[in-house]
């Protein structure tokens, strides 16, 4: 298959590779895919009281286009608000890194993840503490 | 060190055409050009020489004789030939045939075609080292079993079948034997006799021969027959009419006689690479899993499950090394490979699984170089993936529950 050179780009020398603590209060946490299909991601947002994401981080296991779309996304969000983090479609990843048909789950499973980490992120606030489930 | 890049370590998928076989067959392009059916001149008999020397070449690989050797367009037709011809030329006398679920989609597609048009099938479940074992055989015949349609080698997992054993089982309930020979032949001993083998399919290109020209073994005593599957002139005694591809089979004659002559010390040559390359890997990455069975495979075949490093990325990050992986992502149908689920490996597993297939022309210079990038891309995955993570803070990755896409 061939990769875009914006895949391939992403792939050789992704941004914004690791962790932070998921019981930070601060930070959401979205864990999505499942081994047995190939593709988990797991992206982290670190947000501010304003409700703005200050940092991210993600790491991917999963092809090319998965390490990509990943990796776009954290560079995507940094600086966003919550809200304009979560109108991201996995369209516009699939626009910018020129993802062939059947590479589309790849960025569903990125809009997915920013989603579940924001979704983490506002049950944490809901709790007013920083035990809630990464 | 000075090393060719890419390097080519596919060697299941096709091999390159030895340059000794290459200067066999150039002579019948352009020179001895004829048609091998003509008989009313000079040219169609320097051709048709030529096809009987190939015939005893390839006979002689399997301890056959060149009588009993049918040209095809390549292994995927003879099977189609092997399988159909012998369960229609049966039918009066039963409709069951017995494959294995990790056959090459050439005999499972083959089945698969002959169920819709009434046959049975039963599709042997193998064991996690990857074999047939002959007991299964033989439970699973009855007296309507025809055909029973066993590999010698698989093409994904290298591991050998007891072919000998499963040839003694279904001779004594007299079934006919066919053995997609493919990826074994040439690399591994294979007599049709030792075997009682009725049918077998070759290739000439997994052998460094040319694509596009193949053989079946059709066995003359006692008489094995078949129902041909294209109509025509009535080539090969019948059972394949079409044109001969002449530059091919003089290419797969010569193929044939090196691989015979020369099998025993290639064979170690390769094991001693494989080997080099199991242990260089083994020792510097863990959690590695080899699939199929260590013992009974191809001396030049390894194929590993590189844990929480997803197939694909590995094939990416190995860019100027050509090898092949089981992950879905490799294939168009997002489902992970059926041989490797037939041998009971996790899907997770089998989404991280490369296939080295060493040939006759790979170096050990080559092989530490597959080796440093190997190592080094692992690492480097690892440090990426969230379920390698996961594994080294002692989360237990299947008490988690996945959302699956």
């Amino acid at each position: 298959m061939a990769y875009s050179e914006k895949v391939i780009e992403h792939y050789e020398n992704p941004r914004n590779v690791g962790s932070f603590d998921k019981d930070d209060p601060s930070v959401g946490t979205g864990l999505v895919g499942a081994p047995a299909c190939g593709d988990v991601m797991k992206l982290q947002l670190k947000i501010t009281d304003e409700g703005i994401i200050e940092d991210a981080k993600f790491k991917t296991f999963g092809c090319g286009s998965a390490i990509a779309s990943s990796s776009l996304a954290t560079e995507w969000v940094k600086g966003m608000s919550i809200d304009q983090a979560m109108a991201i479609k996995n369209t516009q990843i699939v626009e910018e890194l020129n993802l062939p048909p059947v590479k589309i789950h790849c960025s569903v499973l990125a809009e997915d993840a920013i989603k579940g980490a924001i979704a983490d992120y506002k049950a944490k606030r809901a709790k007013g503490n920083g035990n809630g489930n990464a | 060190m000075s090393i060719k890049l890419p390097i080519y370590m596919d060697n299941h998928a096709t091999t390159p055409v030895d340059p000794r076989v290459l200067d066999a067959m150039l002579p019948y392009f352009t020179q001895v050009f004829g048609n091998a059916a003509s008989r009313s001149h000079s040219f169609g008999w320097s051709a048709e020489k030529a096809v009987e020397a190939a015939r005893d070449q390839v006979g002689a690989l399997i301890g056959a004789s060149g009588r009993e050797i049918v040209w095809t367009s390549g292994a995927t037709e003879s099977d189609n030939l092997a399988i159909k011809g012998a369960a229609e030329f049966l039918k009066d006398r039963g409709n069951h045939i017995i494959t294995a679920q990790t056959e090459h989609k050439a005999v499972l597609d083959t089945c698969k075609r002959l169920e819709k048009e009434g046959f049975e099938v039963t599709y042997l479940p193998v064991g996690k080292d990857g074999r047939v074992s002959a007991e299964s055989v033989r439970a699973a015949m009855t007296d309507k079993t025809t055909v029973v349609s066993i590999m010698l080698d698989n093409n994904e997992i290298g591991t050998v079948n007891p072919v000998n054993e499963i040839g003694a089982v279904v001779k004594e309930k007299g079934a006919v034997f066919h053995v997609d020979a493919v990826q074994g032949a040439g690399k591994v001993p294979f007599d049709v006799n030792a075997a009682k083998v009725d049918l077998a399919s070759l290739s000439a290109h997994k052998m460094y021969g040319p694509k596009g020209v193949g053989a079946l073994y059709v066995r003359r005593k006692p008489r094995v027959r078949i129902t041909a599957q294209i109509d025509g002139g009535g080539h090969e005694r019948g059972m394949r009419s079409g044109t001969l591809n002449v530059p091919a089979i003089v290419g797969f004659g010569k193929a044939a006689e090196l691989a015979r002559t020369e099998m025993a010390s290639e064979a170690a040559r390769l094991l001693k690479l494989r080997e080099r390359l199991r242990e260089a890997i083994q020792s510097q990455v863990d959690h590695t899993f080899i699939n199929g069975s260590m013992e009974h495979r191809l001396p030049g075949d390894l194929n590993i499950s590189f844990a929480y490093v997803e197939g694909e990325a590995m094939l990416m990050g190995l860019k100027d090394v050509a090898v092949s992986s089981g992950s879905a992502c490799t294939s168009a149908s997002l489902e992970p490979s059926y041989v490797l689920r037939a041998i009971g490996v996790d899907e997770e597993l089998a989404h991280t699984s490369i296939r080295f297939g060493l040939g006759r022309f790979n170096t050990e210079e080559e092989v530490d170089y597959v080796v440093k990038i190997v190592v080094d891309k692992v690492k480097k995955l690892r440090e990426l993936s969230p379920l390698y993570e996961m594994a080294q803070q002692g989360i237990d990755l299947k008490s988690i529950t996945w959302a699956a896409h």
